[in-house]
């Protein structure tokens, strides 16, 4: 048997947000990033990272309103997602530090974490090829019976991915109950949205007939409001809705921007997107003390993840080809 | 006994796995009426939610099928020409193959990618007569190129029932091809294993899809002078080394004969492979398409770019002398 998703029993998402679950989530992925960050520039982790800071309220706000059986893909900078949804900080960090206990036993990376117990597909390095896949689990999802629901996530650049449109088109004739949340952060790598995509992203769904709405993606609970509405409609049979999340990216593209600095957007520019952080908002939605403990475990969860990750074995070089077939077929060696 | 097509082969091994297990679905464009003939029947039988007609969005429909294998379905595709796995090579290289790897063994991608026709098949010119196993061997997905209608079934239904994504190229050469079988002995034929239709003693000819029955009737012309061993590997990925060793042990001499693109085709898999374990008594020798060939529209264009019984038993003979000599 191939592998399969997780398992169906799981309770309904509150039906209205959580502050503090939403704000803890933010924090995490904050604080992860931010780590992560660390990791990177000490040399702990081999190649870069995507840099998720600043648009972690969508991940919290969607996530927030899915349950924990349904489905998400992940995209490139997709640390974010998958802590959203479920999986492990200990073993995610330790999957980027290319560890054997992280989430793909170090086979993934950064770019292609993946837990199926939790519900996560696999985040995908492909611009826009995860939408037909969670399309598809979602027309299998339906078939069999099952109210579940799969958010795909991609960047303002995915719009312009014919394989997109494709989906649009097909996810809207089946009702696909699938929810296309694109987190528009006004950059393809550098390359400005209004420089790339014309008419609207909206648009593009609506052209389909699929409804789309736009959302302030740095306020978590207005992205939680929003997929819940979307949710709705999925599990009852309406079909797919578009999600067109605008935010900023704090960081880099990727790292390797930290050393290579191409200028593409001024100082100013960044330090006006940087005030305003869904820190801040979802925060100021509870109480200072209650912050401050969710602050303090956090950290806590966090030394602990880099900790094990750190400490974690490195694979055995002679296992890597190891899963690359189901049934075990072998690859010949590349030299004799 | 029963005079089987393999276009009938291919049709009942998709139902009979139908029938076998639920979870298997079709998707393709023009699946419903059947426009190839190899799902004549399945939405009488099976029904709409199991046999899917497709918008023009091979893309689309590729990813489709990864992500409902990842939820427990086992789709088969059937692209109607084989210039459309290009547009979809992304979905099927760069997605449904590498997941198993890239996810640490988390989930495998159980999709059949089925093309019949493929390669030429008269006038249909540049973007319609492509047969590029050689490709999808080269990035290591599991490819079949079965050559007769018992293989044909037997293939397809392994690849069926397989865990990973596998493309299987009916060639055109081989759709018309009818044989004598007892519909009772068709059986799953397990991938990697070939099978030699002809035994020799004198050289082997390596022959894959249709070029296997271009290779037995050039075998039986040479009976007499040359004693000549037709070995089919059925799969290119995996290969069959061990048989190929094998054969090659009783005839030390080898011609391939491969209807891809010389540069980088599986035919000069075989011989490297050979002429680095294997036992030869002559330099090998090889047939393929010209390197970077587009196939011409009109008939004589077109046939000259493909592999003939000509160059086959010209190879023959050379590598016959070289080994005389040798």
């Amino acid at each position: 048997m191939p592998g399969s998703v997780a398992p169906a029993s799981a309770s309904a998402a509150s039906p209205s947000p959580d502050p503090a679950a939403l704000y803890r989530t933010v924090r995490l992925i904050r604080r992860f990033e931010e780590r992560a960050v660390e990791l990177v520039r000490a040399g702990e982790v081999f190649g870069g990272i995507h840099p998720y800071t600043g648009q972690e309220a969508i991940a919290a706000g969607t996530c927030g309103a899915l349950r924990a059986d349904d489905l998400i893909t992940s995209t490139h900078r997709g640390h974010g997602h998958v802590l959203a949804k479920g999986a492990d900080p200990a073993r995610m960090m330790a999957e980027i530090a290319g560890r054997a206990t992280g989430l793909n036993r170090g086979r993934g990376g950064s770019m292609h974490a993946a837990d199926f117990g939790v519900g996560i597909l696999g985040a995908n390095a492909i611009v826009g090829a995860a939408a037909p896949i969670a399309t598809g689990a979602a027309w299998a999802a339906r078939c069999a019976g099952s109210d579940r629901v799969v958010v795909t996530y991609f960047g303002d650049g995915a719009v312009s991915q014919g394989v997109v449109l494709e989906t649009f088109n097909m996810a809207a004739l089946w009702r696909a109950p699938v929810i296309f949340v694109c987190e528009n952060n006004g950059f393809a790598t550098t390359t400005r949205t209004q420089d790339a995509v014309a008419g609207s992203i909206t648009g593009r769904a609506e052209a389909f007939g699929i409804p789309a709405e736009r959302v302030w993606g740095m306020d978590p609970e207005a992205v939680y409001a929003a997929t819940a509405r979307a949710v709705a409609r999925a599990r009852s049979g309406e079909g797919p809705t578009l999600l067109e999340c605008e935010t900023y990216r704090y960081d880099a593209h990727h790292t390797w921007e930290h050393a290579a600095r191409p200028r593409y957007r001024t100082p100013e520019e960044v330090e006006l997107g940087r005030s305003v952080d869904p820190l801040d908002i979802q925060g100021a939605r509870i109480d200072a003390g209650v912050r401050a403990r969710i602050d303090a475990e956090v950290d806590v969860l966090l030394d602990e993840a880099v900790r094990f990750a750190l400490e974690s074995p490195r694979p055995d070089p002679a296992t890597a080809l190891d899963f690359l077939y189901a049934d075990g077929t072998t690859a010949r060696a590349g030299a004799l | 006994m029963t005079i089987l097509s393999y276009l009938k082969a291919l049709n009942r091994a998709v139902a009979d796995e139908m029938e076998r297990d639920p979870a298997v679905c079709v998707f393709g464009e023009d699946v419903r009426v059947a426009v190839t003939n190899v799902t004549a029947g399945l939405v009488k039988r099976f029904g709409e939610e199991r046999v899917l007609d497709m918008p023009i969005s091979e893309q689309a429909f590729t990813g489709i099928a990864t992500g409902a294998a990842m939820a427990g379905r086992r789709p088969l595709i059937e692209y109607q020409i084989p210039a459309l796995l290009f547009i979809a090579f992304e979905q099927i290289v760069n997605q449904a193959h590498k997941f198993s790897l890239m996810t640490g063994g988390q989930i495998s991608v159980p999709v059949t990618y089925l093309i019949p026709s493929s390669g030429s098949r008269d006038g249909w010119a540049g973007q319609h007569s492509d047969h590029p196993y050689s490709l999808f061997a080269h990035v290591g997905v599991k490819t079949a190129v079965p050559a007769t209608p018992a293989d044909a079934y037997g293939l397809l239904v392994t690849a069926i029932r397989d865990d990973d994504p596998v493309v299987v190229f009916a060639p055109a050469g081989a759709m018309g091809r009818r044989a004598d079988v007892d519909l009772a002995q068709l059986a799953p034929i397990p991938l990697g294993v070939g099978r030699i239709h002809r035994p020799g003693t004198d050289v082997t000819v390596v022959a894959i899809g249709h070029l296997v029955h271009d290779a037995l009737e050039v075998a039986e012309e040479l009976s007499g002078t040359i004693d000549v061993e037709v070995f089919d590997p059925r799969s290119v990925y995996p290969f069959d080394w061990q048989g190929l060793a094998a054969s090659l042990e009783r005839t030390g001499r080898l011609v391939v004969i491969d209807d891809s693109n010389r540069s980088c085709g599986i035919g000069g898999e075989i011989l490297a492979t050979a002429a680095e374990q294997m036992r030869l008594v002559a330099p090998p020798k090889r047939i393929t398409r010209p390197d970077g060939a587009v196939l011409p529209f009109a008939e004589g264009l077109d046939r000259a770019l493909q592999p003939t019984r000509e160059q086959l038993r010209h190879a023959i003979h050379g590598v016959m002398k070289a080994g005389a000599t040798g």
